[in-house]
């Protein structure tokens, strides 16, 4: 059986210089500043927040799945993990965490992944890919398609198996359970507050998160 | 496979890289020569680049964190690339990623062009920018890559580890493209290969003539997923 360690943080969010509620379905870009600390809050239990960082000076340097997992010799982020890029610069480090386990290998929903995975009718859904999309469009500044790579899945639990299995676990999160990690450099935000209808991952219900941002 | 069907083949020593666009129902087969061999493999629809190797979708679609005979390679845009049509070492890293210039040092210390020539210490993740700048794709054109041949084990506490012997001598993979798939790729040491010399394997490329994927094709059979895959691949090409 695995085991789960719980940090918590001493930050007040009374004392956070960005509060906002992002709903489900929605998407967020934000800059955060190196050393400063972002939180995100699952506010009402088993949400996926599917997210995304880019050095804020080269996005040629962004978030990578495989070295931050290769890194820590490591599938699940938690408490102490590096966010590695794909220039192998640390990025971030997760210095908080209620949850537990996060993912990184499940990627984002798409629109078409929903047609292989469910249906090929179920392209008009809502999708964190085309949250993503509509976010780097409104943000400009050249961020296109091809930087939209293999993100992480905060709250969700997807374990392998020793038989190399990928199951979709039960959620190990619940309302109020949070993350929060130190910006190592400059850096871009990008989330979808994943919108998922055809499977678990949110509990079949979308909720809002709260992001925080101190100083 | 009869040589007939053989339309070229070139042996990869290792450390070397390669990229090739597979034309539409022909099949790469990669043959670890001596044993021990990994290839880092990264795929794109060549007649639209932007359309490319999703690991994260591949591996959900088809509730698996390894590779084999009946898996399908699929794009960030629901199509197949590659068919996993014959496989003889069972089992393929979607995992570990790939090695740069320092973790080759870090690993198996320095060594120049300057000093060493052709024997010089190559990195996966500079032979990737190599053969992906070959064909106008570059740093942000990067994807999660696979490696054939190799294996990782993962603990209930998520903990990898490499799993020495996955592949022996003359074991083999074959590759179908199921549209035409630029394939970029190379034979550098996995990057968690405990082995402490710099010893990369050679691997042997054989692009071959092969029919379509009928009605009944194993991979397009494999699971649902993969048939729905493979449905919305051949609208790519209506009429053929």
């Amino acid at each position: 059986m695995s085991t789960f360690i719980l940090t918590e943080s001493r930050l007040d969010p009374a004392k956070a210089i960005y509060d906002f509620t992002l709903p489900a379905g929605e998407g967020w870009m934000h800059e955060i500043r190196r050393g400063q600390t972002f939180r995100i809050v699952d506010l009402d239990g088993n949400q996926a927040v599917d997210t995304l960082f880019y050095n804020a000076h080269d996005l040629t340097d962004r978030y990578s799945a495989q070295d931050t997992i290769r890194e820590q010799g490591g599938l699940y982020l938690t408490t102490g993990t590096k966010l590695i890029s794909s220039e192998s610069n640390v990025m971030a480090e997760i210095v908080a965490d209620t949850c537990g386990r996060h993912d990184t290998l499940g990627g984002a929903c798409a629109a078409e992944s929903n047609q292989v995975r469910y249906a090929l009718d179920k392209r008009w859904m809502h999708s964190c890919r085309d949250t993503f999309m509509l976010a780097i469009s409104r943000w400009g500044r050249g961020v296109t398609k091809c930087d939209l790579t293999h993100n992480i899945n905060f709250f969700m639990n997807v374990p392998v198996t020793p038989d190399g299995k990928l199951s979709f676990a039960d959620g190990v999160s619940a309302g109020g359970r949070y993350v929060e990690m130190r910006a190592a450099m400059d850096l871009i935000g990008l989330i979808s507050n994943c919108p998922q209808l055809n499977n678990p991952c949110n509990a079949y219900n979308p909720t809002p998160v709260r992001l925080l941002i101190w100083p | 496979m009869s040589n007939e069907n053989i339309l070229f083949e070139e042996t990869l020593p290792g450390g070397g890289l390669w990229s090739w666009a597979l034309r539409r129902h022909t099949t790469l087969r990669l043959t670890d020569l001596a044993g021990g061999a990994n290839v880092g493999l990264m795929a794109y629809n060549a007649d639209q680049p932007l359309d490319r190797l999703n690991l994260p979708d591949t591996l959900k679609a088809q509730y698996t964190a390894k590779l084999t005979h009946g898996h399908v390679l699929m794009s960030d845009m629901g199509h197949a690339l590659l068919s996993i049509t014959a496989d003889t070492a069972g089992w393929h890293d979607p995992l570990g990623g790939h090695g740069n210039a320092a973790l080759v040092q870090r690993n198996y210390g320095a060594a120049t062009y300057q000093e060493k020539r052709n024997d010089w210490h190559r990195n996966a993740h500079d032979n990737f920018l190599i053969e992906l700048g070959k064909h106008g794709l570059g740093k942000r054109d990067l994807v999660a890559n696979v490696n054939f041949f190799s294996r990782l084990d993962v603990d209930a506490e998520g903990a990898m580890k490499f799993h020495p012997g996955n592949s022996a001598a003359g074991a083999r993979v074959d590759l179908r493209a199921e549209m035409n798939v630029l394939v970029v790729l190379n034979t550098c040491q996995h990057p968690l290969d405990p082995n402490p010399r710099y010893a990369p394997r050679p691997v042997r490329l054989t692009v071959l003539k092969t029919p379509p994927p009928g009605p009944d094709d194993f991979c397009r059979n494999f699971r649902g997923e993969n048939q729905r895959s493979f449905i919305l691949t051949e609208r790519l090409f209506p009429g053929a």
